[in-house]
């Protein structure tokens, strides 16, 4: 190895570290934060890192009865779920017919999908409350309206997965076909196996995004405690709730949030990086 | 987005469409026609009473499904529609008020009247559709039968939608969730820019009605009530922000990359992953966070106080162009590992005898970056970065969780802040002054300005136009 080339790796090593650190640096505070003491030291915002006695007491707060944490992690947990299975199964479906099939009104329908989607979401979020509403979904019902909210209209984000359809071969359809499946079958016991990376792909985006669900979920559960997801409880913590008292709850609550979905994401990372590498390429 | 050929460069065909639609609508109105002199008395009579057709034929799941789709769309216009849909041109005429006994008279109710209104007029368009399926399968059924062959029986058609018709079944979910929970609700608040719908006007108190471009007037008005010169500031920094989000990501994270992949470097593993943790962690923990430690009696400016460095807190976020350059620059810590990871995977394919070449003939490695390794990855990342600027123009979360839009302004009108962006002040619109018409109106321009770019961008992208061009 030249001089030169240890120089520039040098370099490089330094500018990696140093971007690990501003990386990481949030995060280490967040939990550093956590770990304040509430009795000792005040739970707002102060300007020091490192507490200066250790306490579980913030995390002691979220287990005990005077908070709910339990209930919306659990509300969130719920929607996760059962929005990455629907989604997963929407999408699946959507992008078969658009990959494999060809019938009148295809090209039409992906147009118009692509229309809509340049509308901003939340343009209408009074119609869809009004909507859930109707059926008893709003409040009380929420978690199950965030669900439906949730994967009702997840059909339109088949471009990754239809792309994915796209590279596998045609061939082996015809093959399967000649040899008498369905597309019935051709679809459930060939493609689908085949296509593991993206089915974990699509179930993974679709399992963090309900956790990020801040604006719908607040309109929809407004009011009634019973029905937010951590976003919103934790949200309200800090902005509206006196967050001097509520900020190392906040860390807590976070901290609680982030390990077991950062753990999955590192787990399923491989095939994340395959979802979004292949969309950003094919569009 | 997609790789079917897309609205592209269609302005100047627009009216080719136009009148190709009215070609094949006086066709089809020929073949209809056609039908009803030429079929047989089983056939006329489907005209009216449908799936009679293929009762009388013993087709009868077939004609008994068509027969239920008119009763049900007959008995829901009389029952239920028509009384909204009669409405629709006036949204109501009678308000809320009191009985002459004293008690409460409900009235219309301008909000139900327009959406049930919408969702008959989009009924009766599909029934038409079913109608026509209807005269269609009449056709087919008589001339099969004319020729001796034989029709298709319960089973076969059923089995039919595993098999040639698999996309109805496939499509059927996901089109009605899409028709139920965007498309109806999109189609009404478009209609709602053209009424007063806001908080003198809510349902179902009190009436709106329609008021024509009344509210696209108003937008573009400068005076001072009008929305005109906030919206311009929101738009332009919608923008800026757009642009600095999409191109200043996307150079870093390639940079990054590169880095990563350079050779001699240990533990690609590791970089990597330490660098997708911003976008493991939920960025509502994560942008609340950094958003906090940024603020006046943050952490942040604890330790610089502390240390004497300042001597009084440093507005982060109340200052408006210090609060834009901090959410572009704490979007860089969340946006750069996705380019990165893009690139990571794409820089590998490059081919290294290009380098080796390049080498060889006395380029030194910026000139490299600029002539082999830029030029490749704007062409197959061309796709991405249309997304991605689009996704920032309506980027929600980052705008919200770090500032709300804020520092507010006197100077804006609309609850509208300084790092607003047209989705944040659509939400702030809905949510804190329920002025749902003037929320409508900047739907629309989002849409307008979404839609634009995306028509420019997409026909002078090369890798649209030149699909081998690097293969």
């Amino acid at each position: 190895m030249t001089a030169k080339r240890k120089v520039s790796n040098g370099i490089a090593y330094a500018v990696l570290i140093l971007i690990s650190i501003v990386w990481l640096f949030p995060f280490v505070c967040l939990v550093l934060q956590s770990f304040r003491s509430y009795k000792l030291e005040h739970g707002g915002m102060v300007d020091y890192l490192l507490p200066k006695t250790f306490s579980l007491d913030s995390y002691a707060y979220l287990f005990s009865s005077d908070c709910q944490f339990f209930r919306w992690y659990g509300n969130t947990l719920t929607i996760a779920v059962f929005v990455a299975i629907f989604q997963t199964i929407f999408v699946l479906c959507v992008s078969y017919a658009l990959s494999r099939m060809r019938f009148k009104g295809r090209e039409a329908l992906m147009r118009l999908w692509l229309i809509l989607g340049m509308f901003p979401g939340f343009l209408t979020m009074i119609c869809l409350y009004f909507l859930l509403k109707q059926f008893g979904l709003t409040q009380e019902g929420a978690v199950p309206g965030l669900i439906l909210i949730g994967f009702a209209s997840s059909g339109m984000g088949y471009y990754v997965c239809k792309g994915y359809f796209d590279t596998i071969p045609k061939s082996l359809d015809e093959a399967a076909r000649i040899d008498g499946a369905n597309r019935f079958q051709v679809f459930t016991i060939m493609l689908i196996p085949l296509s593991k990376p993206i089915i974990i792909y699509t179930a993974l985006v679709a399992f963090m995004a309900p956790w990020c669900d801040y604006i719908f979920a607040s309109y929809v559960a407004f009011g009634y405690s019973d029905s937010y997801n951590v976003a919103v409880a934790m949200q309200r913590w800090v902005f509206t709730n006196d967050y001097q008292g509520f900020f190392t709850r906040f860390c807590a609550g976070g901290v609680l949030v982030a390990v077991p979905i950062t753990i999955l994401f590192m787990c399923l990372q491989k095939y994340y990086v395959e979802g979004v590498t292949g969309g950003a390429v094919k569009g | 987005m997609g790789k079917e050929k897309q609205p592209s460069g269609k302005l100047a065909s627009a009216g080719n469409a136009v009148a190709n639609f009215f070609k094949w609508l006086g066709a089809d109105l020929a073949d209809i026609g056609s039908t009803f002199v030429n079929g047989d008395w089983k056939t006329k009579v489907s005209f009216i009473i449908m799936g009679f057709g293929p009762l009388m034929r013993k087709q009868f799941v077939r004609g008994a499904a068509f027969l239920l789709v008119e009763i049900a769309f007959f008995y829901y216009l009389i029952s239920f529609g028509w009384g909204y849909l009669k409405d629709i041109n006036t949204l109501g005429t009678q308000g809320r008020g009191f009985n002459p006994d004293g008690t409460v008279s409900y009235g219309d109710n301008s909000f139900l009247i327009l959406l049930y209104g919408l969702l008959t007029i989009t009924l009766i368009l599909m029934f038409i559709f079913v109608w026509r399926m209807n005269v269609r399968q009449n056709r087919n059924a008589e001339l099969m039968l004319k020729e001796g062959k034989k029709l298709p029986t319960v089973k076969q058609d059923l089995m039919s939608l595993l098999d040639e018709h698999f996309d109805k079944t496939l499509l059927a979910l996901p089109v009605l969730g899409v028709f139920v929970f965007v498309m109806l609700p999109i189609l009404f608040m478009i209609c709602v820019a053209f009424t007063n719908y806001d908080a003198n006007h809510q349902a179902p108190a009190q009436l709106f009605t329609w008021v024509g471009f009344e509210n696209f007037k108003n937008l573009f008005s400068f005076g001072s009530t009008g929305f005109g010169s906030t919206f311009l500031t929101v738009l332009v920094w919608t923008l800026i922000w757009a642009f600095f989000a999409t191109f200043l990501n996307y150079f870093l994270g390639m940079a990054v990359a590169i880095l990563i992949n350079k050779k001699g470097i240990k533990f690609k593993k590791l970089w990597r992953t330490i660098l997708v943790m911003t976008i493991a962690i939920p960025q509502f923990v994560s942008l609340l966070y950094v958003g906090k430690m940024f603020a006046a009696d943050g952490l942040v400016n604890g330790y610089l106080l502390k240390w004497g460095i300042i001597s009084q807190a440093i507005p982060f976020w109340t200052n408006p162009t210090l609060a834009k350059v901090m959410i572009i620059v704490i979007n860089v810590w969340i946006g750069i590992p996705y380019v990165m990871l893009i690139c990571t995977g794409l820089l590998m394919n490059i081919p290294a005898d290009l380098y080796e070449s390049a080498r060889i003939d006395g380029a030194n490695p910026f000139q490299m970056f600029m002539k082999i390794t830029l030029p490749y990855m704007l062409f197959v990342t061309g796709p991405y970065l249309l997304t991605s600027f689009t996704g920032n123009l309506n980027n929600f979360n980052v705008i919200y969780l770090l500032s709300q839009g804020g520092p507010q302004s006197m100077n804006l009108t609309g609850n509208a802040g300084y790092t607003d962006l047209l989705v944040t002040w659509l939400y702030k619109m809905t949510i804190n002054s329920t002025d749902y018409k003037m929320a409508a109106v900047i739907g629309i321009m989002v849409f307008v300005v979404t839609a634009v770019i995306s028509l420019v961008v997409y026909n002078i992208l090369p890798s649209v136009k030149d699909e081998e061009g690097f293969q």
